[in-house]
């Protein structure tokens, strides 16, 4: 086990897929020398030559597209969009080719292999152009896989996994926790299987869930509610397509609450998805109704982040309500 | 002779690939380093007032960006972008056109700003997104706009605003107004595809638009030669069936005379034109990247001898319009200006809360009146969490 921070683990998970598979390829804006804005491919091009790791013009619907041709000839692009506020110029690429590969060719072709790696979220003062969670646009698109992580041991294993994933995954990277997140992390090649989500806490009055930079602020907020006598069960949904409705289910089940918390504005935001699919599974067994603790319905603004943010607070005031009901 | 694909028809019989470097732009130069004219150039029409109010803009921003750099460093704003080296590059262009002239910018055009009027406390504000922000706080520092100057509101994402500045103009030719729009991009954003998009749709529909690439030799990390290939970004515009003109971006008189020509020849033949200045980013790409990963000191030494400022002040001094010493004097009486304008717009308050909401919608939805509403319940229970609003509303 090593010492590592989020960048530091996507960075060897990229080293070993590189090194087990010459398919791999890393390419992106600044990717090459640089290391990537964020520097998570640093060293790579040093170690694997410029055909392998390499820069891109400035292009994402290029960068995507191109990705997808190394992909249908079987390799396994890895590409990186700076900002995941910039994946829109290679929407029509990831939606309608990326996502539509395999169906569309009765499985003559596809793009598996494909990872899209992008960073997304708020926290570093981005305002609404370095601070979106798009996730919901694509969770809408059959053929997407659409993975969160955490914190650095689960980047790195949901990362492997995803680049030997057979479906074409988006990969979004919690920016603000790319040096702040660290964590004990093995250096062995490791999958955290996709689609999985991960139970934190066994709890008996309410279900909490989130995923990826949010897990941190849930925990908070549960943390204040424990204080309170408040039993929480926390899960981290780790996938968000597919995601892993049976865990939630058998835990709202047990708790017969459940509030979910994410970044990104309410309105169509994947706790809908959650929240609908959950009511169905387990009306019975709810006893209050199922909370969204999002973002507001608004672009992610600059001066006013922490008003906009679904924060602890937002979130412990939502444990309380749907306790109290 | 044509036909309808659009393509002229000569003939030969022998087969024969055209080299992708067949078409060489030269580059566009009037002033030498020293203050003098090149042999056989010609300086442009420039009367005494509009040739200081361009040395002024570049000093300023010049002053600005060393200043903001610097409060970036203390963190007192959140981030920061300099136009070191590229200051003629756009306080020409600007000076070169008409005052109602549209101007589509990327985010390193602040010379442009400048020129057209945005005041040190219209800068300050922007900068500190406090409540006087005509933007009201909602975007990163160096986001400027102003609809009173005709300078469209920045947004980050790259390119987006080349294809907007030919519909503009287009609008403009509909509407019979004799003005026309500028757009400013790096030649990294002319990698992007609204780049194509752009540029096709204003020669197609013949948009009196003027492109201006500003061909810094970095798009952050990635030099022009692993941006694009062939003989840099002003073939592209006669790819497209549009003149195009390459010129020193450092010499102020040759951007200024390119542009001047180009204004006309856009607004006279309702056709678009493309401007491809070259210069270098001395700086950073912005106050969160550091070029020392990337390129050597060595190179930017090179670059720091072209500098566009000096050259200029050479030639107003040798034209008589300039007192080097009253010049020093003006020069540091600007730093202490900035300097207290600093500290005034640092003071200011954010904006208040009712402007998360405002102009998402033109009225806002019922949705967001309810969630305006539970997010002040809130509030009024967490004040301590929330000290920039807490306490600002009813």
């Amino acid at each position: 086990m090593a010492k590592m921070n989020m960048l530091q683990a996507i960075n060897n998970a990229l080293d070993l897929a590189m090194a087990k598979d010459d398919g791999v390829v890393c390419f992106g804006e600044d990717v090459g020398h640089f290391g990537g804005v964020f520097r998570a491919t640093s060293k790579l091009q040093e170690k694997y030559g410029k055909a392998r790791c390499f820069n891109t013009p400035l292009t994402e619907q290029g960068i995507a597209g191109f990705a997808n041709g190394m992909a249908a000839q079987g390799m396994k692009p890895v590409a990186e969009i700076q900002f995941a506020d910039y994946i829109f110029p290679a929407f029509d690429q990831i939606v309608n080719e990326t996502a539509k590969f395999r169906y569309r060719s009765g499985n003559e072709f596809n793009v598996g292999g494909l990872v899209f790696r992008t960073p997304y979220g708020g926290g570093i003062a981005g305002g609404h152009y370095h601070s979106q969670s798009p996730e919901a646009y694509f969770a809408h698109t059959p053929g997407l896989k659409i993975v969160v992580p955490r914190d650095p041991a689960q980047a790195k294993g949901l990362l492997l996994a995803a680049i030997n994933c057979p479906d074409p995954v988006i990969f979004f990277e919690p920016k603000k926790l790319y040096r702040a997140s660290v964590g004990e992390v093995s250096e062995e090649y490791y999958e955290i299987p996709l689609g999985k989500a991960e139970v934190l806490q066994q709890g008996k009055d309410v279900t909490v869930l989130a995923w990826g930079a949010q897990m941190e602020i849930i925990q908070k907020a549960v943390d204040m509610a424990q204080a309170e006598g408040i039993s929480c069960e926390v899960i981290d949904l780790r996938s968000i397509q597919p995601w892993d409705v049976d865990t939630v289910a058998e835990s709202v089940m047990k708790t017969g609450r459940l509030v979910i918390n994410h970044e990104a504005p309410l309105t169509g935001g994947f706790a809908a998805e959650i929240a609908s699919t959950i009511q169905k599974k387990c009306f019975l067994h709810l006893e209050s109704p199922i909370e969204r603790v999002c973002g507001l319905d608004i672009p992610y603004p600059l001066a006013l982040e922490k008003e906009y943010v679904p924060d602890h607070l937002k979130t412990y005031e939502a444990i309380k309500r749907s306790v109290n009901f | 002779m044509t036909n309808p694909n659009n393509a002229t028809i000569s003939t030969v019989h022998t087969a024969e690939f055209t080299s992708g470097h067949a078409l060489q732009i030269p580059t566009l130069r009037i002033l030498q380093d020293d203050g003098s004219l090149y042999p056989g150039a010609e300086a442009p029409q420039l009367d005494k007032a509009t040739a200081l109010k361009m040395y002024d803009s570049m000093q300023f921003i010049r002053i600005l960006d060393e200043r903001m750099l610097a409060a970036q460093r203390q963190g007192r704003i959140s981030f920061y972008m300099q136009c070191l080296g590229e200051e003629a590059a756009t306080v020409g262009s600007a000076a070169a056109l008409d005052d109602k002239d549209m101007i589509m910018a990327q985010y390193r055009e602040q010379g442009a700003l400048r020129y057209r009027g945005f005041s040190l406390e219209q800068f300050m504000n922007q900068l500190f997104s406090n409540e006087k922000d005509l933007g009201k706080g909602r975007q990163m520092p160096v986001h400027y706009g102003s609809k009173d100057i005709y300078y469209m509101t920045i947004s980050s994402p790259l390119g987006t605003q080349i294809p907007q500045a030919s519909g503009y103009a287009y609008a403009q030719k509909l509407r019979g107004l004799k003005n026309t729009t500028i757009c400013y991009f790096g030649e990294g954003a002319a990698s992007e595809g609204d780049f194509h998009a752009g540029l096709n749709m204003a020669a197609v529909h013949k948009a009196p638009v003027i492109f201006f690439c500003r061909n810094n030799g970095y798009a952050i990390s990635t030099p022009a030669n692993e941006q694009f290939k062939g003989d840099g970004i002003a073939c592209r515009g006669v790819g497209y069936g549009m003149k195009a003109i390459r010129v020193d971006g450092a010499d102020i008189l040759a951007v200024y005379k390119a542009t001047q020509m180009a204004r006309d020849y856009a607004l006279e033949h309702e056709e678009p034109i493309l401007i491809e200045s070259i210069a270098y980013r001395l700086g950073a790409h912005s106050s969160s990247d550091d070029p020392s990963g990337y390129r050597s000191k060595e190179e930017e030494e090179l670059w720091r001898k072209n500098d566009p400022i000096s050259r200029f002040r050479l030639w107003l001094v040798k034209q008589g319009w300039l007192d080097e010493e009253a010049d020093k004097a003006k020069s540091d009486a600007l730093r202490q200006e900035i300097l207290d304008a600093l500290k005034v717009a640092e003071k200011v308050a954010k904006p208040g809360i009712e402007h998360l909401m405002s102009d998402v919608y033109e009225t806002p939805i019922p949705l967001l009146n309810e969630q305006l509403e539970e997010l002040k319940a809130h509030i009024r229970k967490y004040p301590d969490a929330y000290p920039v609003t807490a306490g600002r509303f009813e």
